[in-house]
């Protein structure tokens, strides 16, 4: 009998074995897949019921969450709705989240690996499980400025330190008030979402980075000149014929200067003046010259063709592959299928401001636990060595003339020298244009880089400008960054 | 020193007579240490039930509630009676079967409470309320168990009264006027306002039948018979009972659509005729018997197969949002999910999401709020009910002590793989309470009185001195000449 009852006590074994094995499954391997199942409704009452850390800007929060007496018992609160809508994003109860909310759940809502330990802390002291809080490297002081400045303008500016990669400003208009997506009834949130994704004027975008591009136009030329000066077969004064008009190669397409006259009086045109006056015609011969992979390998070093996480994720700007010749000729003043970011464009000022090296863009400073604990704070971290500080040295004399005596005057401060660049770049026939700048200052010590975009010719079409429009933009926030 | 209480017992029985060590022996053993080893682990036990109740108060309305505390108070004192019933009628009883039952009761009664606070239940609609009262008459009635049944060998006498009782509790929800169908099974017997589930006591009939008449049968059953390619069969006469097992079996499959009952019956048939015969035949002939009459189930009656198609693949939207579909047991399995290693939580939880969580699913709503760990500990609290139950089949002496001590360990056992098992996808689920911790008085009741069947076979093992030859074997010797 003994031998019978050793063999039923194995069956009896093994049948508790694999009910550990299929809990410990269930319940640690494929967890995550399970939670992450949309009919998977405890998931969204535990991002709830554990009240989310807020998202602060100088120690203010810009999204918090209220207690309310409602099954989700906190509500989403952005005490400063559109002004901080396209870093924040929106928190909705089931219809998806965007912006740091979305980037940062794990933190905000306590379930990332870092606060592991502080989540049983919280079970076995019973106190409500908190989620971290995070700090932004936005000032709200020059935020404001750039909201200001950039009025009821469809387009968007970025602020950067170049010495850090910590963003200060981040505006893009027009936007939405998350709070309106925020409230815990569905029907509401569904019908503000649908009228704000079919709004014509896309306020959804967050276009500092994504939605879709613009050409980059007169702004991209400082990537060309770049790569000129980085391949050593040119220098800031090598030049150029210069013509009124240029026919393209193997077409009948004629390209002209911006005011269809010559770059400069002489009959030659030096690169620095191009970049001074902003002119394309000596440009579209340098782009020939230099070919589409040595201009690509450039703009890929300033961060072209791949996303950044700042950590919001970024569109990827595009320099293409596979250019004929004419198509390169256009590409080297910002038209053609190139397309940028203005964060991409103030990461390009950002190398050329900290002497050829290209810091991490980030807006994330530190994430602390509800104990006020750090999790994780954020040092600069390097994005790459974009270019020699011998190259940004010289591309910045060339941008500080574009602004003391050139193209980019208009964003001239008074007392301290600005470096800039402007940029009109045409999106088609009869298209309003799009309206750059990116710039910095000071020049002989950068503190903060600029890209400003305007879309839609700045409402006037195809008689907005650069210098009328988005270089003043550029200029008050600049000034907004010296003045603190 | 790792002695065990009875050595002194041994020594002592191997010198003298046995009247005169008897009275020796009462006197020696003044010192109870297994009952004070329980009386330690049981204060313990009752330290843990009452500080779940409370941490599920303080994490679902986040104050302390004195009624249902107190009233868990008293289901203390009642288990502090047991014990001491326990000490005068049972001394030599195992010290860990009461202390673990007492464990898993409490947890139970702790999260079927947390569901009436997530439900807003009061009062006697409170199933906690009504749990806890169950579990008290449970308690009384497993006293009255242990205090009555003074010697378990009586029960081998009153085999096929067990048999008949047995299968008439088991076709009484068949009955006219008092049978009840709920959650499309007919399992249930409703007299008035008080109603119960007569097939949870007839396991306990019929382990008490199995183990008696197999006792007395399995000589003919495992010496004769003819040999088919290499295996012994039992002759036709032979068959008889496990026949009408298998057909009440069956009828409760039918009728009563309970594929879960229907399996433990068959099951601790099984493994208590191949205990007693060590022939490996019987199990084959039971298992195909039953897969087979389970195949012609599934294709007959949708709601087997249903159950089938949850099991395989119930994140499928259409076996999801089917009638009887997977629903239920992917929201168990998100439950779990949603708890995963340390849980939410006593409280804090959502396990109210899931249906029938106070019973099909407590398994999956205490993984919610306590985690892979709490699952691992309940299980472990299982397996070592169980082992105590099968210590009793390798220790015991008299082999009708020994079938029945295995056989209720066994049903325990069966019962929390199919229910368990059925939760987390090892088979497709059946509808099964989980043993003492499920809402369910009448499960209560049946399990109680298995603990206090398997005290009392306990006691039995180590009360006895282990040097006088056991009458079955006597008798065997006998009929081997």
């Amino acid at each position: 009998m003994n031998r019978e009852l050793k063999r039923v006590s194995t069956v009896v074994l093994l049948m508790f074995v694999s009910l550990f094995i299929s809990s410990s499954v269930i319940q640690v391997v494929t967890a995550d897949s399970l939670q992450a199942d949309g009919r998977n409704v405890r998931t969204l009452y535990a991002s709830y019921s554990a009240e989310r850390g807020p998202i602060l800007v100088d120690g203010e929060p810009i999204a918090l969450s209220k207690p309310v007496d409602d099954e989700f018992k906190f509500l989403r609160v952005y005490p400063k709705g559109e002004l901080y809508a396209p870093i924040t994003g929106y928190l909705t109860l089931n219809q998806g989240n965007t912006g740091l909310e979305s980037s940062l759940n794990d933190y905000l809502s306590g379930s990332s690996n870092d606060q592991f330990f502080d989540q049983v802390n919280s079970i076995l002291t019973g106190q409500n499980p908190t989620g971290a809080a995070v700090e932004l490297t936005i000032d709200p002081v020059v935020q404001q400025a750039a909201w200001d400045a950039l009025g009821d303008l469809k387009g968007a500016v970025i602020a950067i330190k170049p010495k850090t990669g910590e963003i200060l400003a981040m505006v893009s208009k027009p936007t939405f008030d998350p709070n309106e997506l925020a409230v815990h009834n569905t029907t509401a949130v569904i019908e503000a979402y649908n009228r704000l994704l079919n709004d014509a004027d896309a306020p959804f975008f967050n276009r500092t980075l994504a939605g879709p591009l613009d050409p980059p136009g007169s702004t991209f030329k400082l990537v060309v000149a770049a790569a000129a000066l980085e391949s050593g077969e040119f220098t800031a004064d090598s030049s150029f014929p210069n013509p009124a008009e240029l026919q393209l190669p193997e077409t009948t397409f004629k390209i002209s200067n911006a005011d269809r006259g010559t770059c400069g009086s002489g009959s030659t045109a030096t690169i620095a003046t191009a970049i001074r006056l902003s002119c394309n015609i000596p440009f579209a011969q340098l782009g020939d010259a230099l070919g589409a992979t040595t201009i690509r390998d450039q703009a890929n070093k300033f961060g072209f063709n791949e996303s950044v996480s700042v950590p919001l994720e970024s569109t990827e700007s595009v320099y293409p592959r596979a250019l004929d010749r004419p198509q390169t000729m256009l590409s080297a003043f910002g038209q053609s299928s190139v397309r940028a970011s203005p964060l991409q464009m103030a990461m390009v000022s950002m190398a050329i401001a900290n002497s050829g090296t290209l810091m991490q863009p980030n807006l994330v400073e530190s994430i602390m636990a509800s104990d006020l604990t750090t999790i994780q704070s954020f040092e600069p971290t390097l994005f790459g060595q974009a270019l020699s500080p011998q190259t940004a040295a010289a591309l910045t004399q060339m941008m500080v003339d574009g602004v003391n005596n050139g193209a980019a005057s208009s964003a001239r401060i008074d007392g301290v020298e600005v470096a800039g660049k402007t940029g009109t770049a045409q999106n088609g026939e009869g298209e309003p244009y799009t309206l750059w700048f990116t710039g910095f200052a000071p020049a002989n010590d950068p503190e903060v880089v600029v890209a400003v975009v305007v879309q839609d010719g700045g409402g006037l079409g195809q008689s907005g400008t650069s210098s009328g429009i988005s270089a003043p933009i550029g200029r008050q926030v600049l000034e907004a960054v010296l003045n603190r | 020193m790792p002695e065990s209480p009875n050595q002194d017992v041994r020594a002592s029985a191997s010198t003298g007579p046995r009247a005169i060590t008897e009275n020796i022996r009462l006197k020696l053993r003044v010192p109870a240490r297994l009952r004070n080893l329980e009386l330690l682990l049981i204060i313990i036990a009752i330290a843990i039930n009452l500080g779940s109740i409370a941490l599920v108060q303080l994490g679902a309305i986040g104050h302390l509630g004195f009624t249902v505390l107190g009233l868990s108070g008293l289901l203390g004192v009642l288990v502090f009676a047991m014990h001491i019933t326990l000490r005068v009628t049972a001394r030599d009883a195992d010290p860990l079967i009461l202390p673990i039952i007492t464990v898993l009761n409490g947890l139970g009664i702790a999260m079927i409470y947390r569901l009436d606070l997530a439900d807003g239940f009061t009062g006697w609609s409170s199933g906690g309320v009504r749990q806890i009262v169950w579990t008290a008459i449970a308690i009384v009635i497993a006293m009255a168990v242990l205090l009555i049944i003074k010697n378990h060998r009586v029960l081998q006498r009153y085999r096929y009264i067990a048999m008949f009782s047995g299968i008439a509790l088991l076709l009484l929800p068949l009955a006219p006027i008092i049978g009840d169908t709920r959650f499309g099974a007919r399992l249930w017997v409703q007299i008035g306002a008080f109603s119960f589930q007569p097939g949870e006591l007839a396991k306990i009939a019929l382990a008490i039948f199995f183990a008696g008449y197999l006792v007395s049968a399995r000589d003919s059953l495992s010496m004769v018979g003819r040999k088919v390619l290499g295996m012994t069969f039992p002759r036709a006469r032979d068959l008889g009972p496990i026949i009408v097992v298998f057909v009440a079996s069956m009828l409760v499959l039918i009728f009563q659509r309970d594929m879960g009952t229907a399996l433990l019956y068959f099951g601790l048939f099984l493994v208590m005729i191949y205990v007693a015969t060590g022939r490996s035949s019987w199990i084959l002939l039971g298992m195909a018997m039953f897969l087979g009459g389970a195949f012609v189930a599934s294709r007959f009656l949708t709601y087997i197969s249903g159950r089938i198609d949850a099991w395989l693949d119930p994140f499928n939207p259409d076996v999801y949002d089917a009638n009887g579909g997977s629903y239920q047991l992917v929201q168990g399995l998100f439950g779990l999910a949603d708890g995963g290693l340390i849980g939410t939580g006593l409280g804090r939880g959502s396990p109210q999401i899931t249906p029938l969580a106070e019973s099909d699913y407590i398994i999956s709503a205490l993984g919610e709020e306590l985690g892979l760990i709490g699952i691992f500990a309940i299980l472990a609290l299982y397996l070592l009910f169980v082992s105590r139950g099968f210590r009793i089949g390798f220790a015991g002496q008299d082999d009708f002590g020994r079938l029945l001590g295995v056989g209720l360990a066994f049903v325990i056992a069966l019962q929390v793989f199919v229910v368990i098992g059925g939760v987390t996808r090892v088979i497709p689920l059946t509808g099964l309470t989980t043993p003492f911790l499920a809402a369910g008085g009448s499960s209560l009741v049946a399990n109680w009185i298995i603990a206090a069947l398997l005290l009392r076979l306990s006691d039995t093992v180590r009360h006895q001195p282990q040097l006088v030859i056991e009458p079955s074997i006597e008798n065997r010797l006998v009929v081997g000449q």
